[in-house]
């Protein structure tokens, strides 16, 4: 006879693990140091808010992430791997676990819409164009821009762009979706709709969202949880009512879009008296 | 740049190397990537109509007038000597050998090789590339390559019309305008002109200045900055830049043939 052990199913370690890890990364580009020492956990399923003051590293934390650029010291952990370590196959194989949303869309702009969104699985797939046609259709009808599968970039809005870059960025179902951006330059009906977007996309596909962007209100409507990043370094973090109640003055400054603060209003220069010559004169 | 300066002559050095060096290694990647992009030859025919069809009509009335002056100038010589009848084989020389070659890679330079680098210049503006790269598509292989393959096949091709319609057009002008037998005009030709030698010089020099164009042409716009004037400073760079490879390398390769 032969004995059944019957146990209870062994939990995957790899389910609760972060998605994506910085461990102590100082980058930057050229010798000018964009990121000091930065650690910071992106956890799996969840939309993390990326926000800081311009120019303060937000979108070089994306570039790390899918290692556009390399560290100068630390680690990029995707998944428990360490980016710095793969080849070309082997990063190219982890880059098709994720989506990157850029900027302006980077949308190709000598093909349709349709074509655009095809692309990624032109290149990757052995699918028959018929059913190459029904996954564009169902992306383009998830992002809303079915109707729009003829039309060529130039002839598409800059809101419509992102999204049919939103399309093109989910056609492969990637682990991890990073946005750049997503709401500058929108206006108020396209921000309602991208941030809807966002949020219904990272639950209806389980995916964990990135999202870097400035605007306050709907990053916080979205986000489980926001990184606040500023002069190279992480300021905050934590859930948006932490962020919200966060006493720092840096981040005071930027979710009460005060004027001045930490982050003076005037670029260092030297004094006005000297500037005009009105030490000389007097 | 100040040349009593060790600094900036170092700097400046240093420089040059890391731009050669990365050229090098471009040109090792494009050639890694080959058997890739001739499995899928569409990519290849797409840009061959695009850089070799696109420039026909610029290449063939260029042909027509270098015919017609190479007929007047070589008719103007020969008369002197009682040739008149070799000019046919004159005409038809100078362009297998050396004026359909280098004039085709000169104008291919000028139209299609600015056209490649503004291309390229702008994609990497737009972040079409770096989108390409987080999609897991290489560029190199799937933009520039086929690129390069087509301006490898084009250029033989394009200097082939070339020399084609300037034999013609050195026809019109020596049989119907200066009365040249015509008789003597295609068997002075057919006499004189040797398949593998001097068609054959002419196809191999084609060949290396489609490289040489394409090549510059696709690297001045991968490395170029991704601003307007970083893509216009790019666009100037491969005029100027092919247009010297294009001369130099057929001193040097005319040197090479005429030793063997």
């Amino acid at each position: 006879m032969t004995l059944i052990a019957i146990s209870e199913p062994t939990p995957d370690p790899t389910a609760t693990a972060p998605l994506v890890e910085l461990l102590n990364v100082t980058c930057g580009y050229g010798d000018r140091v964009i990121l000091k020492d930065v650690s910071l956990r992106i956890p799996r399923g969840g939309v993390v808010g990326l926000m800081g003051t311009s120019g303060g590293g937000k979108t070089t934390v994306l570039r790390l992430i899918g290692r556009q650029i390399e560290p100068m010291q630390g680690q990029v952990l995707f998944g428990g791997v360490d980016l710095a370590t793969l080849d070309r196959e082997a990063l190219y194989a982890v880059r098709g676990r994720m989506g990157l949303l850029f900027q302006f869309g980077a949308l190709f702009t000598d093909l349709s819409v349709f074509d655009n969104v095809a692309f990624p699985l032109r290149e990757h797939t052995n699918l028959s164009e018929s059913m190459i046609r029904d996954l564009v259709l169902m992306k383009l009808n998830a992002v809303g821009l079915r109707g729009a599968r003829d039309l060529l970039p130039s002839q598409v809005s800059g809101g419509m762009a992102r999204r049919v870059a939103l399309a093109r960025a989910i056609a492969l179902d990637p682990d991890l979706i990073m946005y750049d951006e997503p709401f500058a330059g929108l206006d108020p009906i396209s921000m309602g709709m991208a941030s809807r977007l966002i949020r219904d996309l990272n639950h209806t596909l389980g995916v964990t969202s990135v999202v870097v962007s400035h605007d306050v209100e709907e990053t916080f409507a979205i986000a489980d949880h926001i990184v606040f990043v500023a002069n190279g370094s992480v300021v905050a973090q934590g859930t948006p009512q932490d962020i919200r109640d966060s006493t720092d003055p840096l981040v005071k400054q930027f979710f009460n879009a005060l004027p001045d603060g930490p982050v003076h209003f005037h670029y260092p220069a030297v004094s006005m008296a000297d500037d005009f010559g009105l030490r000389a004169r007097s | 740049m100040n040349w009593f300066n060790p600094v900036a002559v170092g700097m400046a050095t240093r420089a040059w190397l890391i731009d050669v060096g990365d050229a090098t290694r471009l040109f090792g990647r494009l050639l890694a990537v080959s058997g890739p992009t001739l499995r899928r030859f569409g990519l290849v025919t797409e840009q061959v109509f695009f850089v070799g069809n696109k420039s026909l009509s610029l290449i063939a009335v260029s042909g027509l007038f270098v015919g017609f002056v190479l007929a007047l100038q070589g008719y103007y010589t020969l008369q002197r000597y009682g040739s008149a009848e070799a000019v046919g084989l004159l005409v038809a020389l100078s362009l297998v050998r050396e004026l359909g070659p280098v004039v085709t890679a000169l104008l291919f330079a000028g139209r299609a090789g600015t056209s490649l680098t503004a291309e390229i210049g702008l994609m990497k503006a737009g972040e079409q590339l770096a989108a390409m790269e987080m999609m897991a598509v290489d560029p190199v292989q799937r933009v520039l390559s086929p690129r390069f393959w087509a301006g490898l096949i084009s250029m033989p091709l394009l200097a082939a019309v070339f020399s084609a319609v300037g034999v013609f057009g050195g026809w019109l002008v020596s049989v119907p305008l200066i009365g040249i037998d015509s008789g003597a005009f295609w068997s002075q030709m057919q006499g004189g002109v040797d398949v593998w030698t001097d068609v054959g010089n002419g196809v191999v020099k084609s060949l290396v200045f489609g490289v040489a164009v394409t090549f510059i042409a696709l690297r001045q716009g991968h490395a170029c900055q991704p601003t307007p004037e970083g893509v216009s400073a790019a666009t100037t760079r491969t005029v100027v830049l092919a247009s010297l490879a294009v001369l130099a390398l057929d001193f040097v390769l005319t040197a090479m043939m005429f030793s063997i």
